[in-house]
């Protein structure tokens, strides 16, 4: 199988309820899953913080945070990057939402959604529609080079308020 | 390494769009861009050399996409530029802007339309009031509907173009789709 297929294979689908987790936000404050439940929740998972491009996936979804909150949902942003670079990155890049530390043990909650990149040591760009009950409702694995955009989870979105 | 097609979801309109070239020209250019964004900076000569040598065959429309979160002043840049064009001085402003990156709070701003001769007044009124500040995020739910996802992003006759914009691969790619 090539690397595409067996990254799609492994990625968690919809249906599946989203494996909790707790990571650090900052260096003193931790965030976890279940306290987002009653809304609708965005996991990105990105390689890494400081992507030298404007418009990187981060600055993106933060242009686009207002869109997705007439959704009431959330926004986690998480790498396998430490707190102290989160924080340095989030301040240059005005993030209105957290960047959570997938850092130790390393990749772990990536794992568990099947999208943590073994051979690099990073999370793959990776997409999670989570209903508010906590359950899958759209993934996507994009290339790893690729910025997916926000439409698809948009589209995502649009179908869990419909499907109400 | 495989991208997929991505389509623009609002077609190019002459009654809302900032157009340079004929409806009828065989290559249609978008840029979605952002006027505080280095790299659309990077982009504003390249496309002037691409419309000398393309000439009547392309068509050149831009729409905005402020990332305004990272380019405090993008959103009034963009504002300013909607404005001169309700005095039909939109490229002129377009071009003064990004010949201008360095110097964009709303002092410069107006300075620009002073220089192009706008009545100032008006200008003025409409900056403070942000009449166009709609258009402004219609165009940029536009761009995300469309799959935008950086600045400057493209679309060459409706599709995503997702190779590099330098002159040489850009102007090959338009004369390939003429």
């Amino acid at each position: 199988m090539s690397e595409v297929e067996v990254q799609q294979s492994v990625v968690l689908k919809p249906g599946s309820t989203a494996p909790d987790f707790t990571l650090h936000s900052t260096p003193d404050q931790s965030v976890s899953l279940s306290q987002f439940r009653g809304n609708p929740t965005i996991l990105a998972f990105y390689p890494a913080d400081f992507s030298p491009v404007c418009g990187d996936q981060m600055t993106l979804y933060n242009q686009v945070l207002p869109e997705f909150q007439r959704f009431n949902a959330e926004l986690l942003g998480i790498s396998v990057d430490g707190v102290w670079s989160h924080l340095a990155f989030s301040k240059d890049r005005n993030l209105h939402f957290p960047l959570l530390s997938d850092f130790e043990p390393k990749g772990a909650v990536a794992k568990r959604y099947g999208v943590y990149r073994q051979q690099d040591g990073m999370t793959e760009r990776a997409l999670f529609v989570l209903d508010s009950n906590g359950i899958i409702r759209w993934s996507y694995v994009s290339p790893i080079g690729v910025n997916p955009g926000a439409e698809g989870i948009l589209k995502a979105l649009e179908s869990l308020s419909e499907s109400k | 390494m495989k991208t997929e097609i991505v389509k623009l979801t609002l077609p190019v309109s002459s009654d809302r769009d900032h157009i340079q070239g004929r409806t009828s020209a065989p290559v249609t250019l978008i840029e979605y861009g952002d006027y505080e964004c280095p790299y659309c900076g990077q982009a504003y000569p390249i496309i002037k050399e691409v419309q000398k040598q393309l000439g009547n065959k392309l068509r050149f429309v831009f729409r905005n996409f402020p990332l305004a979160e990272i380019h405090p002043h993008a959103e009034h840049a963009a504002e300013a530029a909607e404005a001169a064009a309700v005095q039909n001085r939109f490229w002129e402003m377009h071009d003064y802007i990004f010949e201008h990156q360095q110097a964009l709070d709303d002092k410069h701003l107006e300075k620009y339309a002073e220089n192009l001769r706008l009545n100032l007044a008006k200008f003025n009124n409409e900056m403070s009031s942000h009449v166009h500040a709609g258009r402004i995020r219609e165009d940029f739910l536009s761009g995300i509907h469309s799959g935008v996802n950086g600045t400057p992003t493209f679309y060459i006759n409706g599709i995503r173009y997702n190779d590099s914009w330098d002159l040489g691969t850009l102007l090959e790619r338009l004369r390939s789709a003429i």
